[in-house]
């Protein structure tokens, strides 16, 4: 359980902990989608070469990264399973009627993984080197322009912080359940899968009440501190966008120039 | 049937992802002896949970070897023969309110003991017991743990330990959060327990009050080590030693040696708790 990065702030002062949340988020989600321009192993390699430039500028060490990817990994490899059991075309290397394997099949499962493995690497710069609270209120601001159709921004963002918050206090008491009922004899991780789904209600039970209980005192404590909603804010922490943010997104459109040059067509429509 | 915890130079840490902690035990080495009540106290983050959790096996020794009665704590132990060692050591969290979850009363307290391999009658019969134990009658085995009272839920998470029938209790502030009567009453079904089946007890507070009236032994933690493992009096009577832990000394003590500053009357003995407070009065001829 304490094996969990994702969400997880590592402290540091590298340049990428220095963005402001709003061009990291950019970037990320623009980076996601470059992502599907890569056809050959060309942008591959120029890909990963970016993907492994912003983890070693980030200054957290590439262990945690794979510790990060690490949960994800059977998700991972059951559709690189799926796309090289179901790819057809090319030589084909073995042939069981409707499963194939082939060399467009062993290609895209090779993409795939790449794809996948790169998104969550990526993403897990975003998190390990942006406060929690940084991030949404990034998100918070690049949100804004909704406000116009009435969408609640604001108690978004505020959800959304109060989730984040509360992540390491759910982990703790998680930990301390755990411990709690593995003094009273439950071995976790032990027996069949119906056994092992039986050794979570004992874990999940006291969770939900202890945050439920939480969310109420929560709720009084700013109820009494006069929190109402739909009520203008104002915010203690400032965003400022600096010349290293601009420099960020024009790090992005070289990248998105470099995929269009190598990519196996050459241009950027299909 | 008692048994005695005997820590061998054990050093521990707690490991976060890559993250390793300092080490919350430092070459840790203390007899703990059968059928003795000791009392552990530090300031927070001394490393009094993560010994009883050592205990316990749920805190494994990076270096150093653990031994419960002829069980053995080794850095490399099997989680099976983990399972055994937790079924001898009872051990009550803090808060151990919060580990409740079963439908009804019953339902939880027998979890404990069907885990080491109770049949259910046998363990519905061992719940029936226990809950009187703890002060409580049979009518609430019945009822939803949820909808009891601070104090009452509080029993009946102990009484899911008492249910496995360990040899050793080791308990993590038991009385933390409860009004003075709660309090007095759990501490003194945890000495009732400790007398009647003659188990070894061990008793994490930061209460002086009760280290006086319940223990016999003191262990004092700093920085993940032990620095003090004596009986009770005589950690009492050494005023330097105290002293020099930062430790609170116990209502009557301080009454004595406020008594002895200002009257030149020396008490013939070291008084903790008010009865002995009492009895030195009517040796010395003042009451």
């Amino acid at each position: 359980m304490n094996k969990l990065i994702l969400g997880r702030y590592f402290p540091g002062d590298s340049w990428i902990h220095m963005l402001d949340p709003r061009s990291k988020l950019l970037a990320c989600i623009y980076f996601i989608f470059v992502l599907f321009l890569a056809n050959n192993w060309q942008t591959y390699v120029l890909l990963w070469i970016f993907t492994l430039f912003v983890m070693y500028l980030s200054g957290v060490s590439f262990k945690t990264y794979l510790l990060g990817v690490r949960p994800l990994i059977w998700l991972i490899l059951f559709t690189v399973l799926l796309q090289i059991l179901f790819t057809s075309g090319g030589t084909i290397y073995i042939d069981w009627g409707p499963i194939t394997i082939s060399e467009f099949g062993l290609t895209n499962g090779v993409f795939i993984f790449c794809r996948f493995v790169m998104i969550v690497f990526v993403s897990t710069v975003v998190t390990l080197t942006t406060k929690p609270i940084d991030l949404t209120d990034g998100i918070n601001s690049l949100l804004r322009p909704l406000r116009a159709l009435k969408v609640p921004v604001d108690e978004l963002a505020l959800m959304l912080s109060i989730s984040l918050r509360f992540i390491p206090n759910l982990l703790d008491e998680t930990q301390k359940v755990m411990d709690a009922q593995r003094a009273r004899g439950t071995e976790f991780g032990e027996g069949s899968l119906l056994k092992q789904m039986k050794t979570l209600v004992p874990v999940l039970l006291p969770l939900f009440v202890s945050s439920l209980n939480r969310a109420e005192e929560l709720a009084n404590a700013m109820e009494v501190r006069g929190y109402q909603s739909g009520e203008k804010r104002s915010t203690f922490r400032k965003l400022t966008w600096q010349k290293r943010d601009t420099l960020c997104l024009l790090l992005m459109l070289v990248l998105t120039v470099g995929l269009a040059v190598f990519r196996a067509d050459g241009s950027i429509l299909h | 049937m008692a048994m005695e915890v005997n820590f061998e130079n054990v050093s521990a840490d707690y490991q976060l992802g890559p993250i390793r902690s300092p080490l919350v035990l430092h070459s840790v080495d203390v007899r703990i002896e059968s059928g003795s009540y000791t009392a552990v106290i530090g300031y927070t983050g001394a490393g009094k949970s993560s010994l009883l959790k050592a205990m316990n096996g749920l805190l494994l020794p990076k270096e150093g070897q653990i031994t419960v009665g002829d069980l053995v704590i080794k850095p490399d132990k099997n989680k099976h023969a983990l399972k055994s060692i937790r079924k001898r050591v009872g051990m009550v969290f803090q808060f151990p309110e919060s580990q409740l979850f079963a439908e009804t009363v019953e339902k939880d307290i027998c979890f404990g003991p069907m885990n080491f391999g109770v049949s259910k009658d046998e363990a519905k019969e061992i719940a029936k017991h226990v809950v009187e134990q703890v002060g409580l009658t049979q009518d609430i085995l019945t009822k939803s743990p949820f909808s009891l009272s601070g104090g009452q839920k509080r029993r009946i998470a102990i009484a899911g330990i008492l249910a496995m029938q360990p040899d050793i209790l080791v308990l993590d502030e038991p009385g933390a959060g409860l009004d003075p009567n709660g309090r007095k009453e759990i501490m003194d079904l945890i000495a009732s327990w400790h007398k009647d089946r003659g188990m070894t007890t061990v008793l994490v507070t930061h209460d002086m009050e009760d280290v006086v009236t319940y223990a016999d032994r003191v262990i004092v933690m700093e920085k993940g080590q032990i620095v003090l493992h004596d009986y009770v009096e005589k950690v009492f009577a050494n005023q330097q030693q105290l002293e020099k832990w930062h430790l609170d000394v116990p209502d009557a003590r301080r009454f004595q040696l406020n008594f002895e500053k200002k009257t030149g009357i020396v008490l013939p003995k070291v008084c903790l708790t008010i009865e002995d407070l009492a009895d030195a009065f009517i040796e010395v001829g003042l009451a």
